[in-house]
């Protein structure tokens, strides 16, 4: 099933082809269907392909089919705003999030593909003491789990950050932040790609341009997938669409505590390096990067109503464009050259769901809120292991699709129950 | 680089007798009045005006106009210096200062052209396969290099000195373009009587007219055109704004600019503005842009789309060649080369099609045109400026054409991206090959050249049927029909371009990506043909200029490697160009970025020394100067006052809400956890209300004013919150109750009198009025007037002392508050701020909000449990019997007593018995500090699991940040006064 | 931009407006209702990408809580009542 290693990508395979002119191999096969698979994956975002990719690398189970309604990594893996990091106080959170970037470390060598992660550091701002008071909390409970933290104060803030605000000017003064140096950014079409590769290169069919238009169940079990291109057998079913969530599970008879919502991505003209780190605003929801390229990533609060229309409203645009001089007035001339919109599945306590669901052989990916793309390796790992094990890994078990009849949420901002001011 | 001047000595849309001084870096140079900074270095002979994003070859300007790719300049000084701008864009003026980007050290002598050597291995996709090695984090190290050789102009280093503007606008019908068939649009709607906005994104009106001769004959349509739109009363026309964003609702976003990009400062002009207008009904006349054709270095400077060389020929008076070659496989590259040849250049044409009508030949062949068919154009010859065309014939020779100009007129791509944006995917239309708008909803229109149609009589009459179905769509139907004769009605046809892939060099699709036929190749072979996948994988279409010229090219070349027909469509996202930060922030910058709102008492705070913190928007009193120079002097000074006289501080940002009503008593009850329908007039209580899901939404206290008339607090930070989870519930659950909600936030003004001698100084500000123990007891309340103001008085407190709550009407907030200061004087009484209101209440172990109130925490956790009524059913009553919100495991309220004399508590450590291992999430962890005045010592609040259960127990507060772990005793959060002997004093 | 028109006051941008959620999901009784009836009420939802029932306060104007069914596909308004309306006619 292994392709010969010739395929592997090295700048020596590079020189071999740029002087042989010899073309590249099909990054993944386009698979077409077969009768049936022991796992079908329905979502061929990041976070199916690096589920299909743990299967096959971490199990064993090479006989995997990922459906993907559109082309690989159409949905929120290629829309997001790229940011990795693991700075997180609530129980369960903490550790996941620091499996997920440790695997991030690792994972251009895993795949034999140049995610570019890049660990520029994150700062999150305070702007009192109060607020710093809670980044504290933060920072020593990352700290007391073997994560990196650093507090800073002001001083230390504007040695770091000089670019930003610290004028009478400023609506809300800079007081200190949370720095995370581990934390930075992934080239996020990257991911989707190289895990789609490596996950082929193991034998995993990726069928593009396959929508699942309903769940076969025998029995109250569920044996496969009825799709546009016929249907598929299953031994064990995972539903991971993100954006889609509540849509498919209805498919087969779900309701989830679930809502779909627009958040907007931005980006600017490209620019000579001036932002080095990711840095996150605390007087509003607002984060804002650099790419290698030279634009300026950021993104804001999402528009706060539900909806599936991928396209942003532009008030939220203005409401973002203001946080963003707010913060670092030399932007002000700078330029949008683009906004976009993902459809994010926000949850009552802005945490996921991962594991098995009350119907026999389906399995639930979703919810993420803002947190998939940083999550796409702990959870392809974690989820993967489920569906071999067909039990939940350890260190997703506090995402249980019930924890609300226990009482047991995972609020990690302390917004309340309400998805849309999540 | 040729240095002969190029500006006619007549003709063009510019006045020559004004001269212009600009300069480019550094260098004087002159234009005239009307002259793009693009068409004045053109005129001046400078063709070389960038480097390209990756190879860093030599660029010249492709286009005039919004397409441009190439041409990016950083224009202006110090702060004003602004990156990336194309110079078809910028508006010459007196003292512009230029420079060109992306070359080092110059775009002249450009070290990183190596760039293009390395090619062979910096094709599409590159960096996913190399840069790996030879460790796990390598990565980091390579960044660094591209990073820096990557952007393109430096951003600016300070606050940006200029103002901007945002503003709503409303039209019956908005008409986006003013070329043919825009302003026939709006002529058509506003003589139906609609309230017509006609933008254009260029400094005049008329489109493609204006690549024409002013001289020739469709300038007079074009000027009565105008002028008849001038005197329609209902119709705007506005220039220099360009529509960059469809949205719900027909919302467009429009930006306009001041003259020449410099605003006039000292009048306040803003230098650009953003209006959102609502329209009932748009045409999108967007026009279309010509494309270029994909041959080997395609991109020397002198090659040039044909419309653009039109264009600086007709517009701008400059000529760029002598020799020119137009390469076409269209009907609008013969008139352009007709137009080219009648303007003095000796022209060849060769057209890839093998035959063409017998009009197109009898044209060329009047303006003097070289004619060859069935020719490609497979190379441009030349570095820094094109010398030479190659094409092969129809018999497949290979000729070689000197030139100083080459020409590209690849076909039109009607510009659809508007129409697009709300998510209406264009159509491919194969016979003018080019994406059209998709279905539109109701409300919408194409007209021209962006529906494609290019004819000028064929635009004109859709633009007049366009406008009149957006009148009548909004109701003004009926008008007149015009009648516009003579138009030409030039049929337009094409045959899609045919793309060999080159032999030599490298023939650009995205010409700033440097997206060449060779990256799509790559992006084919690995499969990523998908348009959204070519795209990102290539970058094709992303740079600056947002894919106006490569979109369809980059899809067309695709398709023919994919065996395919042309076709396909791509999503296209707003902004239209590039839309600055600033204006869309317009003028909520600095101190405006969000509304402070200021207490009814702030100018008195002011006036009196007091240095103010944010509260969430709140400004509010921190300290006053009067109690020390540091927050950390000062609230220990104002906790003694507290503690041993008395202080007033102002609590007016508390929401405030009066209702009114039969049922208020059993809607309290539902709301809040505890009993209110028992409370006796004049009588308050402490009230907690739950949300659905049990966690607390909100704590305060509520007053029986009268029967049916309550006063109810709530925190500052739940103020909006709490009133409109009232009136839901009023206005859908219980739509029964007899309940009236108002809120009266800013109708008073709050204030807190507190300390042992508080009821002196009311006897003292309140003469004559019974204040005693008797007639005002602990949580009791009173309304009284006095000296003709109305004065709500309430017993109640938050530090634990002896306290009053007085409201006055704002408007008389400050004379009141005045009042008592004066009265009390003898007393000693002074204001304190936030930070003692704050550090008083965790002595007496009262929560707040955001430290313990943070929406997570239920009332258990608080250690509020048994204000519960068992008596009667309550928000959030049943969800809190869950079983993890019971666990004993949960935390709940603690106070803390620091135990290492020379260390502190601090806020945000985390908590852990003694012989626990200090790691991982710890018992709990502190969410308040402050030094007790009363007790000398540090305490603090905490939530700790298992609580009081563990009072008296020794623990360690564990802060890592600092390296620091401090021995705390678990105590009773109240601190002092457990007995309430001080309250009821 | 979303525009909602107010029963109240006319057509009005979405930014006046306070978004209330899911408004097809029936409150149980006050002091009624199992706990399993009070989780799916506040928990679980419908989320159609469609027509949607949902709750709008015209927090900016007359502070009405409205009852709008908007297609989230498209944000096309299809109906807008006051919710105190809809709750009396029950």
């Amino acid at each position: 099933m292994l392709r010969p290693m010739s395929d592997s990508y090295s700048a020596l395979a590079l020189a071999r082809h740029a002087i042989t002119r010899s073309p590249w191999p099909a990054a993944w096969r386009k698979a077409e269907p077969r009768k049936g698979y022991d796992v079908v994956i329905v979502g061929g975002g990041g976070h199916g392909l690096a589920t299909a990719y743990y299967l096959a690398a971490n199990h064993g189970i090479r006989n995997v089919a990922v459906l993907e309604r559109g082309y690989v990594g159409s949905g929120n893996v290629g829309r997001n705003t790229t940011l990795v990091r693991s700075n997180y106080q609530t129980d369960g959170n903490t550790q996941f999030f620091e499996f997920s970037l440790k695997l991030w470390e690792g994972l251009s060598h895993a795949l034999n593909y140049n995610v570019m992660l890049s660990q520029r550091g994150q700062v999150v701002l305070a702007h009192g003491p109060g607020q710093l008071d809670s980044l504290a909390r933060k920072g020593n409970t990352m700290l007391l789990n073997g994560i990196e933290a650093e507090l800073l104060d002001r001083a230390q803030l504007m040695r770091l950050l000089p670019y930003l605000d610290y004028s009478p000017r400023a609506r809300f003064p800079l007081y200190g932040g949370l720095l995370q140096r581990r934390a930075g950014t992934v080239r996020h079409d990257a991911v989707a790609w190289g895990y789609a590769r490596a996950a082929d290169r193991l034998g995993v069919d990726i069928i593009e341009n396959c929508d699942v238009t309903g769940f076969v169940t025998e029995g109250g079990r569920v044996t496969g997938v009825r799709t546009s291109r016929g249907e598929i057998s299953a031994g064990r079913t995972a539903i991971s669409v993100a954006g889609h969530s509540s849509e498919v599970a209805r498919l087969a008879g779900l309701r989830l505590p679930v809502e779909s919502h627009l958040l907007q991505a931005f980006v600017t003209e490209p620019v000579k390096p001036l932002v080095d780190h990711v840095i996150s605003f605390g007087a509003e929801l607002f984060y804002i990067s650099q790419s290698d390229r030279g634009g300026l990533v950021f993104g804001g609060h999402i528009d706060g109503f539900n909806s599936y229309t991928q396209r942003g409203q532009f008030p939220k645009v203005q409401t973002v464009a203001e946080c963003a001089v707010a913060l670092m007035p030399a932007i002000s001339r700078l330029r949008i050259l683009r906004h976009w919109g993902g459809i994010q599945d926000m949850t009552p306590d802005g945490s996921p769901f991962i594991g098995r669901t009350p119907v026999d052989n389906l399995y639930l990916n979703a919810g993420w809120c803002y947190q998939g793309f940083k999550a796409t390796p702990a959870t392809g790992w974690c989820f993967a292991h489920t569906l071999a094990q067909g039990e939940e890994h350890p260190l997703i078990r506090c995402f249980s699709l019930d924890r609300f009849h226990h009482g047991d949420g995972l609020d990690e901002y302390g917004l309340g129950n309400w998805t849309w001011k999540q | 680089m040729s240095r002969r001047p190029h500006r006619a000595p007549a003709g063009g849309r510019i006045d020559r007798s004004r001269i212009v001084t600009f300069t480019l870096e550094g260098r004087p140079l002159a234009g005239v009045a009307g002259d793009t900074l693009a068409s004045a270095l053109l005129a001046n002979g400078i063709s070389l005006v960038g480097r390209s994003f990756k190879y860093h070859r030599p660029r010249g300007f492709l286009g005039a106009g919004v397409e441009e790719p190439n041409g990016l300049f950083t224009v202006g000084r110090g702060a004003r210096a602004t990156p990336n701008l194309p110079g078809t864009l910028v508006e010459l003026h007196e003292g512009l200062a230029a420079s060109r980007q992306n070359g080092t050290p110059s775009v002249g002598f450009d070290l990183m052209a190596v760039n293009d050597l390395l090619s062979p291995l910096l094709g599409a996709g590159f960096y996913y396969k190399t840069f790996m090695g030879p460790l796990r984090g390598s990565w980091m190290f390579y960044e660094r290099f591209i990073r820096r050789a990557a952007g393109l102009g430096v951003a600016p280093s300070g606050p940006d000195p200029d103002r901007y503007e945002t503003r709503h606008a409303f039209a019956d019908v908005l008409v986006v373009g003013a070329g043919p068939a825009g302003l026939a649009a709006a002529r058509a709607a506003g003589e139906a009587g609609a309230r017509v906005v006609l933008v254009e994104q260029d400094t005049l009106a008329g489109g493609g007219l204006l690549a024409l001769s002013p001289e020739q004959p469709l300038e007079r349509w074009r000027e009565d055109a105008l002028r008849a739109l001038a005197d329609l009363p209902e119709v705007q026309v506005l220039t220099r704004t360009t529509a960059l964003g469809l949205y719900d609702g027909n919302t467009v976003a429009l930006l306009g600019r001041s003259a020449h990009g410099e605003p006039d400062a000292a009048h306040g002009e803003a230098r650009e503005w953003i209006t959102t207008l609502r329209a009932r009904a748009i045409v999108f006349a967007t026009g279309a842009i010509e494309r270029p054709l994909v041959f080997a270095d395609n991109d020397r400077p002198g090659v040039m789309l044909a419309s653009a060389a039109q264009a600086y020929r007709n517009r701008w008076a400059v000529s760029l060649g002598e020799r020119v070659v137009l390469g076409t496989n269209n009907d609008s590259g013969w008139m352009t080369a007709a137009e080219l040849a009648r303007g003095g250049a000796e022209l060849t044409l060769i057209e890839q099609r093998a035959a063409v009508t017998p009009a197109l030949r009898a044209m060329a062949e009047e303006a003097g045109v070289r004619v060859h068919t069935g020719g490609l154009i497979t190379r441009a010859i030349g570095s820094r400026a094109v010398r030479a065309a190659q094409f092969s014939t129809g018999s497949g020779r290979d000729v070689t054409l000197p030139c100083d100009l080459l020409c590209m007129s690849g076909g039109w791509s009607c510009s659809v991206h508007l129409g697009s944006h709300t998510g209406i995917k264009p159509v491919y239309r194969a016979d003018i090959d080019s994406m059209v708008p998709g279905s539109l909803p109701e409300g919408q229109f194409a007209a021209g050249a962006a529906n494609g149609t290019f004819s000028l009589a064929g635009a004109v009459r859709e633009g007049v049927a366009a406008g009149q179905a957006a009148a009548r769509h909004t109701g003004f139907g009926g008008a007149r029909v015009q009648a516009d004769a003579e138009l030409p009605d030039t049929p337009y046809t094409v045959q899609p371009a045919v793309l060999p892939p080159p032999r030599r060099g490298k023939a650009f699709a995205d010409f700033q990506s440097d997206v060449s036929t060779h990256d799509v190749q790559i992006a084919h072979e690995e499969g990523f043909v998908a348009v959204e996948h070519l795209k990102r994988y290539t970058a094709l279409g992303m740079a600056t200029d947002q894919g106006k010229t490569s979109n369809l090219n980059g899809m067309a070349l695709m398709a023919a490697m994919r065996g395919q027909s042309p076709g396909g469509t791509t999503t296209f996202r707003p902004p239209w160009v590039p839309m600055s930060i600033g204006a869309l922030a317009g003028r909520s910058t600095g101190q405006h970025f969000r509304p402070a709102r200021r207490s009814p008492l702030h100018d008195w705070h002011v006036a009196n020394g007091a240095v103010f913190t944010e509260a969430g928007p709140w400004l509010r009193p921190w300290y006053y100067r009067w109690a020390g120079d540091s927050p950390e002097s000062a609230y220990l000074a104002e906790m003694h006052l507290v503690r041993e006289t008395v202080g007033i501080s102002d609590i007016s940002s508390l929401g405030k809400i009066e209702l009114h009503g039969p049922d208020v008593g059993e809607f309290l009850d539902r709301v809040y956890v505890n009993v209110f329908s028992s409370l006796a007039v004049g009588k308050a209580r402490y009230g907690v209300m739950l949300n659905d899901d049990a966690t607390v939404l909100d704590d305060g206290t509520c007053a029986r004013l009268a029967d049916t008339r309550w006063f109810l607090t709530t925190t500052t930070a739940q103020a909006g919150e709490v009133m409109s989870h009232l009136e839901f519930l009023l206005q859908t659950a219980w739509t029964d109750l007899r309940v009236q909600a108002v809120s009266v936030t800013d109708q008073y003004a709050g204030m807190s009198v507190a300390g042992p001698h508080s009821r002196k100084a009311l006897e003292l500000a309140l003469p004559g009025h019974d204040v005693s123990d008797a007639a005002l007891p602990h949580m009791g309340c009173l309304e009284i007037t006095h000296e003709g103001v109305a004065l709500k008085v309430l017993r109640l407190s938050f530090s634990g002392e002896l306290a009053f709550e007085v409201y006055a009407p704002a408007d008389r907030g400050i004379a009141v508050w005045e009042h008592i200061l004066r009265a009390a004087a003898p007393l000693g009484i002074r204001p304190y701020g936030l930070e003692a209101l704050a550090s008083l209440r965790i002595e007496k172990g009262h929560v707040a909000g955001s430290m313990e109130l943070d929406h997570r925490n239920t009332l258990d956790d608080l250690g509020l449990g048994r204000m519960a009524s068992t008596r009667k059913a309550f928000i959030g009553q049943e969800l809190r019997q869950r079983p993890g919100l019971q666990a004993p495991q949960r935390w709940s309220l603690v106070g803390l007593e620091c135990l290492d004399p020379d260390k502190t508590l601090r806020g945000g450590a985390i908590l852990f018995a003694a012989g626990d291992e200090i790691a991982g999430h710890g018992r709990g962890h502190i969410t308040s500090v402050t030094w007790s005045v009363v007790l000398g010592k540090t305490i603090a609040l905490g939530l700790y699991r298992g609580g009081l259960a563990h009072a008296g127990e020794e623990i360690i507060c564990a802060y890592p940040l600092k390296g620091e772990q401090v021995r705390a005793r678990i105590v009773s959060p109240v601190f002092i006064d457990p007995e309430g002997e001080r309250l009821h004093a | 931009m979303l525009i909602i028109p107010c029963p109240d006051c006319g057509a009005r941008d979405y930014t006046e407006f306070r978004y209330g959620g899911d408004a097809n999901r029936s409150r149980p009784a006050h002091g009624g209702g199992s706990r399993e009836d009070w989780h799916d009420h506040v928990f679980v939802f419908d989320n159609p990408k469609g027509p949607h029932r949902e709750y709008w306060q015209h927090v900016l104007g007359c502070r009405e809580w409205l009852l709008v069914e908007r297609d989230t596909a498209s944000n096309t308004v299809i109906a807008v009542h006051r919710a105190r309306d809809r709750e009396m006619a029950r």
